[in-house]
């Protein structure tokens, strides 16, 4: 379990994240969602530690990550598995050296037992055989599917991921919101996405956290969302013409 | 300006502390190392031996064509030739030429694996990515460069007796004589020394301008251009002061 505590973040005296609290269930998909400049990306940054919150408490299993020493930090941060919304993966390796490079960084596997884990990562992301190929050769979705597979290949407890559908069409996109949803039930890990995709909240959106003017603005699930009263949600989620009208029938 | 110069000494300092630890894994260690030696070592020997065989040559030259003058032997061909090379054209002229390959190339790698993301994968992971990326490169120009000059010295003589006998300014005689006459093995060592200081300039400088890009592509063109400037500058400085300690 992952819980926030009044997150707030400035740069430059702007502030880009104020007093977001909120708690992200193990074995669930939540979803952060909000307009481009909202703040998203900082608070996942906050949460992930590649950016310190000037104030707030981010508690990983009730241990606040903001006070761990050095060790206690990298030992978390072997629990945990990102996304990253251009995949990240290393240029210089192969599919199957960027799966194994956790592994061999942090584990005492053998070579063989290495090789083992990357290919079934790889068949659990349906790339079996792409474990050759170099990041330069995979199409985008390829490229976000090994980045799934590293992110679980050393069995993370938390797994992030930053717009994992950004750049993609929308079969493809839906097939990457289901492989994270099948991961995090079958591994139990706590996942967090973020993203401004309302496919992705309605597919697996099981806790949704809509971010605006830099604040929690609301919270709920997939199936409240659509509902709701809130004025600046309603305006994120309806602002095509398409959906509107689809409301406006769906009322009367 | 002060200010902004004494953020990146301290900024420089800071990452050195930490790419300077010891590696968390030395199998993976070792694996980069010599992936690195590859890399930025072997494949430069084409240019260094074209440009050393070649500037040995001019050198030769150049020489004969200044000593006109009946009272100066013409072995002291040789005898400039060998000392110029292994002085200053091998250790400097050579490391800056590897400021602008090997500097620019690690400032480029860094950088773009800032700008995509991969050195914050690094990072997630728990990886001490200054250490992981930058120590190996460091180690690698510092173990592969020396060999470098060394194979440079050689082919800047060899070019130089090779052009010299072939333009006929010289015997090969003289040359050899010239070459051998008043040899001083310490010039070797401070040409090495200088080669080492060299080394650890041009892929530290060029990992720390690569390391702290920020923006795109246009950014990862604008670090590679500083890592080679300042490293050039900071060779030449460094000729000087290591050049006052050694030999004066």
């Amino acid at each position: 379990m992952i819980e926030l505590k009044n997150i707030n973040k400035s740069f430059n005296g702007r502030h880009i994240t104020q007093n977001v609290s909120c708690t992200f269930e193990r074995g669930q998909t939540s979803l952060i969602i909000g307009e481009s400049g909202s703040g998203k990306t900082v608070l996942l940054k906050c949460i992930v530690g590649l950016t310190e919150p000037d104030t707030g408490e981010v508690l990983f299993d009730g241990k606040d990550a903001l006070k761990m020493n050095a060790k206690e930090k990298q030992n978390l941060r072997k629990e945990i598995g990102m996304l990253f919304q251009g995949g990240a993966l290393f240029d210089s390796k192969t599919v199957e050296e960027n799966i194994t490079f956790p592994l061999a960084m942090f584990t005492e596997m053998s070579e063989k037992e290495q090789k083992e884990r990357a290919q079934f990562c790889l068949s659990r992301v349906n790339l079996k055989d792409a474990g050759n190929l170099y990041p330069s050769e995979l199409s985008g979705g390829m490229k976000k599917r090994v980045a799934i597979a590293r992110a679980i290949a050393p069995n993370p407890k938390y797994l992030f991921c930053d717009e994992p559908n950004s750049g993609l069409d929308p079969k493809t996109s839906i097939l990457i919101d289901k492989l994270i949803k099948e991961i995090t039930d079958e591994f139990q890990m706590t996942t967090i996405v973020i993203t401004h995709d309302m496919n992705s909240v309605m597919e697996i959106g099981e806790k949704v956290v809509f971010i605006c003017n830099n604040q929690k603005w609301w919270e709920g699930t997939n199936k409240t969302i659509l509902n709701t009263d809130n004025k600046e949600l309603n305006d994120f989620i309806y602002v095509s013409k398409f959906l509107k009208e689809l409301k406006d029938k769906n009322k009367s | 300006m002060f200010n902004r110069f004494f953020f990146h000494i301290g900024r420089y300092f800071s990452m050195l502390q930490r790419v300077l630890t010891v590696p968390g894994k030395w199998s993976v260690f070792k694996k980069e190392l010599f992936h690195e030696i590859d890399s930025l070592g072997l494949t430069s020997l084409p240019i260094v031996a074209i440009i050393s065989l070649f500037m040995g040559a001019v050198i030769t030259i150049q020489a004969a064509f200044g000593f006109t003058s009946a009272w100066v032997p013409l072995y002291a061909v040789g005898y400039t030739t060998r000392d110029s090379v292994i002085l200053e054209f091998s250790p400097t002229i050579i490391s800056l030429i590897l400021a602008g390959k090997v500097g620019s190339n690690i400032a480029s790698e860094i950088g773009t694996m800032r700008i995509t993301e991969q050195i914050d994968a690094l990072e997630i992971m728990g990886v001490n990515s200054r250490s992981f990326l930058i120590l190996p490169k460091i180690v690698a120009c510092m173990f592969i460069n020396p060999f470098l000059i060394l194979i440079s010295m050689f082919l800047g003589i060899a070019g130089g007796w090779l052009l010299g006998t072939f333009a006929g300014v010289v015997s090969t005689y003289q040359y050899v004589y010239g070459i051998q006459y008043q040899f001083n093995s310490f010039n070797i060592t401070y040409a090495l020394i200088k080669t080492v200081v060299f080394a650890f300039i041009i892929a530290s400088v060029s990992a720390y301008h690569g390391y702290y890009t920020e923006g795109g592509a246009l950014e990862v063109g604008r670090s590679s251009t500083k890592a080679v400037v300042y490293c050039s500058i900071l060779i030449l400085v460094f000729n000087f002061i290591l050049t006052q300690l050694l030999l004066s």
